[in-house]
């Protein structure tokens, strides 16, 4: 008995000093932006509502590569067997550890103009990718690509194999049994893969300042606008905790949707 | 006592150790201990070298140095950051933070100047002029970054009465591509190549060796880049800061300023 109390004490003072360090950052945030009589007015301003913008439509459009070329990414990792699978494995989780200031770095190398890609692009087309929104977009896909193919490769995973092979034995065809049988069981995953993806190109910054660059409305996304702020732009500390606000705020309400709506299709399932 | 138990008590331990910990910081009024140097990016090379100076002269000294934007810098240091001596690269910076209170006695100790600078085999400028050319790839600091609020005096006085012309400003603006955070963040951009040109410090190039070419700025629409230097008050190791403060100042200081391209203000 005594051992269950100590157990349970320690186990609740663990959780209160973890709670009160994740919540705390948030709390003096909060108070800064209440007290700091400008928040409202630093929000609205034209640099913040052109980062926002610029911040969700980028992250939304990163969704369509990494889904279309995720999901069957995802699919092979779980179902093929080939030799280096571990090493592709791993190499798909490299954005996830390394710090996205390298895959900033590593996007030059690839697509700068004296890129592997980058150089003859440039000679053929005259097209260059830094300092365009486009650069934004690469930069979020490449960082966000992982969290999307974990989550749905893990949803692959967890297929029910039987309901497959009765799909067969009733002589579905494979692209009607993917379809019909297994999407639908993965979509949940699906769904949650592709909200982790489009956080994480939210919150994008070290890849996007090193390839992208930094200029309000090509390539200054809300984590861009923020640093900016902070580290002395004209709108100044107080503007980098209004951003900040905005964006949690924005981030939050996209998550809790997201609960409300995948909650919901649990219940109907 | 549960195993648990231990392992919390360990943690709170280990939490305290790390958050309290307290360097060897001199005694008030003698020279020695830490002292951490909030210096401005251009200074990198150079600062780095003065520091080892002042450690060999004065034995027992440590001096730790975080580089970055003054811009940046004074943001951090009126936020509370444990800064003792802080370096700007202009004295608008530097006002932002003897304002507040946050350091005082600032002096200019140094003097810099902005240059164009291009990659090494780029093309597309060639002149001061060019850079208002339509097309190029411009990239300066941010606006209130030190050496991005120089350029833009530039641009400025190159529109004026005797200027390149009216709309100069504009049309080189219009060519700006990216804001960076510091001046070395410019100077990488023109390294890699991603930008036709850039405006940072003449002491830059040291840092991009033989990756990218100068070209003047006219001597009449170009600035001069006054750095100032002051203690932040407060500073447990006072006497050190001031100390460090007025080495930079000295003969020796001054000689290995002038070995990385500044000049005597």
């Amino acid at each position: 008995m005594r051992t269950d109390r100590t157990a349970l004490v320690t186990l609740l003072v663990l959780s209160a000093a973890f709670a009160a360090f994740f919540v705390l950052p948030f709390a003096g945030l909060a108070k800064r932006a209440i007290e700091d009589g400008k928040t409202w007015e630093l929000a609205r301003s034209g640099t913040a509502q052109a980062a926002l913008w610029l911040s969700v439509w980028t992250s939304t459009v990163t969704l369509g590569p990494d889904d279309r070329f995720g999901t069957p990414v995802a699919y092979l990792l779980s179902r093929a067997r080939f030799p280096g699978k571990a090493i592709v494995d791993a190499a798909i989780d490299l954005p996830i550890v390394l710090p996205p200031t390298v895959a900033g770095v590593a996007l030059l190398t690839a697509f700068g103009r004296r890129g592997l890609v980058g150089e003859p692009i440039e000679a053929w087309t005259g097209q260059t990718f830094a300092f365009t929104t486009m650069a934004v977009i690469m930069a979020q896909v490449l960082v966000a690509a992982p969290f999307y193919v974990r989550a749905a490769r893990s949803g692959f995973d967890s297929v029910d194999r039987r309901a497959e092979a009765v799909a067969y034995t009733l002589g579905a065809s494979k692209t009607r049994t993917f379809f019909r049988i297994v999407l639908p069981q993965v979509r949940p995953a699906i769904m949650a893969g592709t909200v982790l993806c489009w956080a994480r190109a939210m919150g994008e910054l070290g890849a996007t300042l090193i390839f992208a660059g930094n200029l309000e409305g090509t390539t200054q996304t809300m984590p861009l606008a923020i640093i900016s702020a902070f580290e002395g732009s004209s709108l100044g500390l107080a503007g980098a905790i209004a951003l900040s606000v905005m964006l949690l705020g924005v981030a939050l309400g996209v998550l809790v949707v997201f609960r409300l709506v995948s909650n919901q299709e649990t219940w109907q399932a | 006592m549960g195993r648990a138990t231990v392992f919390f008590a360990l943690l709170v331990g280990a939490a305290l150790s790390a958050c309290c910990g307290n360097g060897s910081d001199g005694a008030p009024g003698t020279i020695d201990g830490e002292i951490t140097v909030f210096a401005a990016s251009s200074l990198s090379e150079a600062f780095k070298e003065v520091g080892a100076a002042f450690e060999k002269a004065n034995p027992g000294t440590e001096v730790t140095f975080s580089f970055a934007a003054s811009s940046a810098l004074a943001v951090q240091i009126n936020e509370g950051a444990p800064a003792d001596v802080f370096a700007s690269a202009d004295t608008a910076q530097m006002k932002n933070v003897v304002d507040q209170g946050n350091a005082e006695g600032s002096a200019v100790f140094t003097t810099n100047t902005p240059v164009v600078v291009v990659p090494k085999d780029g093309k597309a400028v060639a002149t001061f002029a060019d850079i208002a050319k339509p097309g190029i790839k411009l990239v300066l600091a941010g606006k209130d970054v030190p050496i991005g609020r120089y350029a833009r005096e530039v641009l400025a006085k190159a529109s004026g009465t005797g200027g390149v012309s009216p709309d100069f400003s504009d049309r080189v603006l219009a060519n700006l591509k990216s804001e960076e955070a510091n001046v070395r963040a410019v100077l990488a951009k023109i390294q890699l190549g991603e930008a036709d040109a850039g405006v940072v410090y003449r002491t830059d190039i040291v840092a991009a060796a033989g990756d990218v070419r100068v070209i003047e700025i006219p001597a009449p629409y170009n600035v001069l880049a006054e750095y100032s230097i002051a203690v932040v008050p407060g500073s447990p190791n006072n006497a050190t800061a001031a100390a460090f403060t007025a080495f930079v100042r000295s003969a020796d200081g001054q000689a290995i300023l002038e070995k990385y391209g500044f000049a005597a203000p």
